[in-house]
């Protein structure tokens, strides 16, 4: 065992017998192109630049970072949403990024996904039983009066009510309406779920109310998740493990109480003193990190270290190279040249 | 006395379905460079209070149906267009929720800065200019003097609301109304425009009314904090007593449904069952009735008042049956078990008191067995 430590980087994307998903190398660059008629390529985006981490069965892992470091393409491109631009998705050890049309629609049986905004995600012309009802339908699970009876036992499942089937979404509230999105995605008994920004659209009193259903059906249905948010404190509420995404890479990766008291990665350590503390006396006290400048453009980002532009560690190594991802300690991996 | 009074006041919107009562009878008051928080989800009137009080309501539907609001000595409802305008901006100045949409695309940033200079101040072109270029400064815009003519798109989104801060200031108002100044922005560019919007208030002795529904922001933020709930206050307190002695269900549910980033163990959220009500047809009694699980009969026949609660400050005010006088809820704990810091600082002592080779060491010894249930 000792020797997988210093082999850290394999370890990374080494499976282990229990890994549900396992993401190696994972490159999805969106080209920009000039030119109406002969377009040609100018630059890509580069969303996510090569990221490799595995989820075990039964685990939820989280995946912060700020908005346009990634994550959600991250969430749609081991769906296959996104056709990769490189790298491997293992599901069950299944190469996904390979599979044809047809294969692909049988493995998304298995995975499915849960998306950010419940007005926009729910067609308006469809009723709750259609919505519903059709991964039933695509998947040839259960037609006619087992179709009915299943949505119904869906809907009661998620804590609505199973008679709401012929009403249409706008007719709910956010809150509910992303309980259908949940009652959806359950519709063909997956065994894993990404799980994109799913309470970021609802309101403070009703995010409780989400998350915990989430926990409940994760214990009833050993469930798997990738959780994508924003959110720390959501995050940490919610996950197993937690990965930490800057401009398309991951920076850091850990068991969500080491990484909330043991920070490696300066970044990790600035977003989490970054989030504020509902209680004034913490809150006077806390030392704030406040990080300069923005973002940089994934078009176009720095070179070695991605985040030694905002970085108060950075010294002359850190733009010139690139730091490994390393497991500096037992399941718990940082790609910097100082970290701690 | 008091910078702004705001009695009763009532604005109703006028609908096909009926009239929204979105705000019902709030009334507070506010001293100069005091910061007030205004906590609430959404619906709950919040920001239409403080659109109420820039006498920025789109009539129809909306109107301000009573009710006083007095700036600096006056009526502002009993003024008319010509003298709201010489307010607006110049006295009482708002940052809004959406930097992406709240400025101009069409026109530069220095323009728009200026405009209000030029109008308020009396200024002319080159010196608005030059004002402008300090203003951008202060906020933290960095070469300021080179991007006073860039357009908004040009900015990132923490630029952009930092431009609207710089225009909240520029003609230096006695009240910064900011709705939502943080919803829209990543934690860390959040941190940073609560710092500087903290900074500012300090400086420039200027009162703000901080409107959020993130209970974090105006924890390390505010002075005082109103809870809002389908229209009303449902609760005044000191920031300090709010988060300590809550007096409100309502309160204790919000504090109760937010995962912490200092909770020790992982808990089950308790969540506020059900929905806020629909302001055309809201409760008889009291509006929280319906999702209170303290509830007893009274609360659905008879509103309860804004008033003191036995055994707090008497600037504590709540709205609740139960915690009033007699009440049922007096001695109640509303707090579930959550993770304190302290804990974690002792640990996170203790970690870094074991000497580096100690801690490496301990790693590769752990049993193998041990490192198998791991999973590595």
């Amino acid at each position: 065992m000792a020797a997988t430590f210093e082999k850290a980087r394999s370890t990374a994307t080494a499976d282990s017998g229990k890994n549900l998903l396992q993401v190696s190398a994972l490159t999805m660059h969106f080209p920009l192109t000039q030119g109406i008629i002969f377009q040609r390529q100018v630059g890509a985006v580069r969303a996510v630049d090569g990221i490799d981490f595995f989820v075990e069965k039964g685990e939820t892992l989280g995946l912060v970072g700020e908005s346009g470091c990634g994550k959600s393409t991250t969430g749609r491109a081991i769906l296959q949403l996104y056709k990769p631009t490189a790298g491997s998705v293992r599901f069950e050890g299944t190469e996904l990024t390979t599979l044809g049309g047809e294969q692909m629609r049988r493995m998304r049986r298995k995975m499915q996904m849960i998306f950010q905004d419940p007005y926009a995600s729910l067609n308006p012309r469809m009723t709750v039983g259609n919505i519903i009802g059709e991964p039933i339908e695509v998947h040839h699970l259960a037609s006619g009066k087992a179709k009915t009876e299943r949505v119904q036992e869906l809907l009661r499942i998620v804590g609505l009510n199973p008679y709401f089937t012929n009403r249409y979404p706008h007719e709910f509230s956010g809150g509910q309406r992303q309980r259908i999105g949940v009652a959806r995605a359950l519709a063909v008994e997956p065994e894993f779920i990404v799980a994109d920004e799913p309470i970021s659209a609802l309101d403070v009193s009703i995010q409780a109310q989400i998350i915990n259903l989430l926990e409940e059906l994760q214990a009833k249905f050993q469930l798997t998740y990738l959780f994508i948010a924003h959110d720390l404190s959501v995050v940490r509420h919610i996950s197993d493990r937690v990965a930490v995404m800057y401009l398309g890479k991951i920076v850091e990766l850990s068991d969500r109480q080491e990484l909330y008291e043991k920070p490696l990665h300066p970044y990790t350590q600035a977003l989490l003193s970054a989030v504020p503390i509902p209680d004034p006396a913490i809150e006077q006290k806390r030392k704030r990190i406040i990080l300069t400048g923005d973002v940089p453009s994934p078009v176009n980002p720095p070179t070695g270290c991605r985040f030694h532009t905002r970085c108060w560690k950075a010294q002359e190594i850190c733009s010139e190279v690139d730091p490994e991802f390393i497991e500096h300690s037992p399941r718990h991996w940082a790609a910097c040249h100082f970290p701690g | 006395m008091a910078l702004l009074e705001v009695k009763d006041l009532h604005t109703n919107f006028f609908t096909r379905d009926g009239v929204v009562k979105a705000v019902d009878g709030v009334s507070f008051e506010l001293n100069a460079g005091e910061t007030l928080g205004l906590v609430g989800e959404s619906g709950c009137g919040k920001s239409v209070t403080a659109l109420s009080l820039m006498r920025l309501i789109p009539q129809p539907p909306g109107k301000i149906t009573q009710g006083q609001i007095v700036f600096d000595g006056t009526d502002v409802l009993q003024m008319d267009e010509d003298e709201v305008r010489g307010i607006r901006g110049n006295n009482i100045a708002m940052i809004f929720q959406d930097p992406m949409t709240s400025l101009n695309p069409v026109l530069t940033i220095s323009r728009q800065i200026s405009e209000a200079l030029e109008l308020h101040l009396k200024m002319d072109r080159s010196e608005a200019r030059k004002r402008t270029t300090e203003l951008l400064d202060l906020v933290g815009i960095p070469s300021a003097k080179k991007r006073l003519d860039d357009y908004p798109h040009q900015f990132s989104g923490g630029m952009r609301q930092r431009v609207m801060i710089a225009m909240a200031l520029s003609c230096n108002p006695k009240l910064i109304l900011a709705d939502e100044p943080t919803t829209a922005l990543d934690v860390t560019i959040q941190a940073q425009i609560l710092d500087l919007l903290k900074n500012l208030a300090q400086e420039f002795r200027t009162a703000f009314i901080l409107i959020t529904h993130d209970l974090g922001v105006v924890a390390g933020m505010t002075q005082r904090i109103h809870v809002m709930y389908a229209g009303r206050i449902v609760e005044k307190a000191d920031t300090g007593e709010l988060f300590a002695d809550p007096k409100m269900p309502y309160t204790w549910g919000l504090l109760r449904s937010i995962p912490r980033l200092d909770e020790r163990r992982k808990e089950r959220l308790v969540p506020i069952e059900g929905l806020p009500p629909d302001l055309i047809a809201p409760p008889p009694g009291c509006k929280f009735e319906p999702r209170c699980q303290y509830r007893r009969d009274i609360c659905r026949e008879k509103e309860p008042d804004l008033v003191a609660v036995p055994g707090a400050k008497p600037d504590h005010l709540a709205r609740c049956h139960g915690t009033q006088a007699g009440g049922w809820l007096v001695d109640t704990d509303w707090r579930r078990e959550i993770g304190d810091t302290r804990v974690l600082e002792e640990i996170k002592q203790e970690v870094a008191s074991v000497p580096a080779e100690a801690a490496k060491t301990t790693t590769a010894d752990l049993p193998p067995e041990l490192t198998q249930k791991e999973g590595i």
